[in-house]
């Protein structure tokens, strides 16, 4: 009979010490000599991690109330706009907001000059009610003046993700960063395979309330990301070979390090930020060990053309390719670049299984596994509001 | 025989003398004038990779510089906030000289400035804007 495994005994193993942990690269070389029935029984916890810019970040802060009090229904962050819909001195500052006279400086920066310990201006503005009678204020924040600081990040580690090049005359500045015309290049996003989601691409221990590393510290993954989609094109082993799923998260931002939180701004683009994420995958069954021991010439995605409206697809490379320096696109070798952090995603899962190990960190089951069979909406336009 | 790059800023009052000529003829060094900007009445500057024995190359750079010239090695005209990198490796996509490469080992940013052409690509690409070049 094959070995089953709970949650419950895996924490007690890592509490004593006895547990073995491995990061998803480490394990995919041992499946090169192991069967997934042989690496459960050998292997407890496998770590995977990402660090890439997800600009679907951003930060709740809670200022504390002044004297005489403000119901802010402008507010300011070293002039970087932040959202004044909520109660008086509670906002959300998401990472890729920016005043566009400054557009090089938003969101993901005053995140990151808090994080650091730096002073931010915050400026507000009110209309002055009967309980908070003041409409102007003009002070200086730090972490340690404001209450909450916390990330929540609608939508994060991107299940696998597509692969940029520019098919036109033009240089084009995306997300993707810089692509030169003519297919001179080709940017690709994830961590192949250490990324957390493609580890465990039907979600059998990702789920609602599963403990992750984020920013440097402890941090929760507290909803389905945005844009959730589980039935995207998969190939044989199982991955899909597009952007699939996401998953939302939170965590103490009082508690993270700048080293795994970067702010960053792309030319002819905007702000955005670099969110270090680690999940370990506990490898509870033979079926766990199959997936997580997926390797690089496994996971495949597509080839898009960022400079044609549409994107078209050109074609399906493996990140074994990728990381090769060159892919063949329509019979043209093109040189390719990462735009993700594939050290620094090796250090997050190196220091996760340093924390799995000290049993510092627990792993969890989800309090509830996400939805299956997902699919997106498109925006349609009514015909109506065109005319 | 050693072959190094200099950056070359030239005063408004410079622009007519054929220095290249007296670096071949009299330095015997061969010259790869990788980037130029001249404007005629007003500064230039110049990219040069010479090549040649050291001493030549001395002399010749010492030849430049008693003329009024900046010469440079290039090196010096590149400025790279290596401790603020996250190895991210947007800069690399950009470099077609193959001056920016990523380690595929260990996944780090390699920057070898002898390889750079000063195209200044890498300025706007780097999301943490860690680059300066010091051209003109």
């Amino acid at each position: 009979m094959s070995t089953v495994k709970t949650y419950e005994k895996m924490n007690r193993k890592l509490k004593s010490g006895k547990a073995v942990v491995l990061t998803a690269e480490e394990v995919s070389e041992m499946a090169k000599t192991l069967s997934p029935e042989e690496i459960v029984e050998k292997v407890d916890v496998v770590t995977t991690a990402t660090f890439g810019a997800m600009c679907s970040s951003g930060a709740i802060i809670n200022f504390g109330h002044a004297n005489p009090p403000i119901r802010m229904e402008k507010i300011r962050l070293n002039g970087v706009p932040c959202y004044e819909g909520l109660a008086a001195v509670d906002s959300y500052i998401g990472a890729t907001a920016c005043d566009p006279e400054r557009p090089e400086y938003g969101g993901a920066h005053v995140i990151q000059d808090l994080l650091e310990g730096k002073d931010v201006e915050l400026e507000a503005w009110a209309k002055g009610t009967d309980c908070y009678p003041r409409k102007h204020i003009k002070t200086k924040i730090n972490i340690n003046t404001i209450n909450e600081f916390t990330l929540f990040n609608p939508r994060n580690a991107y299940q696998n993700y597509n692969v940029a090049v520019n098919t036109t005359s033009n240089i084009k500045h995306t997300y993707m960063g810089t692509l030169l015309p003519n297919l001179r290049n080709a940017t690709y996003s994830t961590s192949g395979e250490l990324s957390p989601l493609i580890n465990d691409p039907e979600f059998k221990t990702i789920g609602l309330g599963t403990r992750i590393f984020l920013g440097g510290t402890q941090g929760f993954v507290v909803w389905p990301g945005t844009q959730f989609h589980t039935t995207r094109p998969k190939n044989e082993f199982g991955v899909p070979v597009t952007n699939a799923a996401t998953i939302a998260v939170m965590g103490n931002l009082k508690e993270m390090s700048a080293e795994y939180l970067q702010a960053a701004y792309y030319e002819k683009y905007g702000v955005s930020l670099f969110v270090g994420i680690g999940i370990p995958i506990p490898v509870l069954n033979a079926d766990i060990a199959k997936r997580v021991s997926i390797n690089n010439s496994q996971i495949e995605t597509s080839v898009l053309d960022y400079g044609t409206v549409g994107t078209p697809k050109l074609g399906q490379v493996t990140y074994e390719e990728l990381q090769s320096g060159s892919i063949k696109v329509k019979g043209k070798k093109i040189r390719t670049a990462p735009v993700s952090s594939l050290s620094k995603a090796r250090k997050i899962a190196d220091e996760l299984k340093k924390w799995l190990l000290d049993g510092a960190f627990e792993v969890s089951q989800p309090v509830q596994m996400f939805p299956q069979n997902t699919s997106l909406n498109g925006l349609k336009e009514t015909e109506a509001d065109n005319d | 025989m050693i072959k190094k790059r200099y950056i070359l800023n030239f005063p408004p009052d410079s622009g007519d003398k054929a220095f290249t000529y007296h670096l071949v003829k009299d330095y015997d060094i061969r010259i790869n004038i990788l980037k130029a900007e001249v404007f005629p009445g007003k500064s230039g500057s110049l990219l040069l990779e010479l090549q040649g024995k050291k001493e030549n190359i001395e002399k010749g750079v010492e030849y430049i510089q008693s003329h009024k010239i900046v010469c440079e090695s290039l090196d010096k005209r590149i400025h790279f906030q290596s401790e603020k990198c996250i190895d991210c490796g947007n800069c690399t996509a950009v470099c077609f000289a193959g001056a920016l490469t990523m380690d595929k080992q260990s996944w780090n940013l390699n920057f070898n400035k002898e390889k750079c052409v000063v195209c200044e690509l890498c300025i706007p690409a780097c999301p943490l804007k860690l680059f300066r070049i010091d051209f003109q």
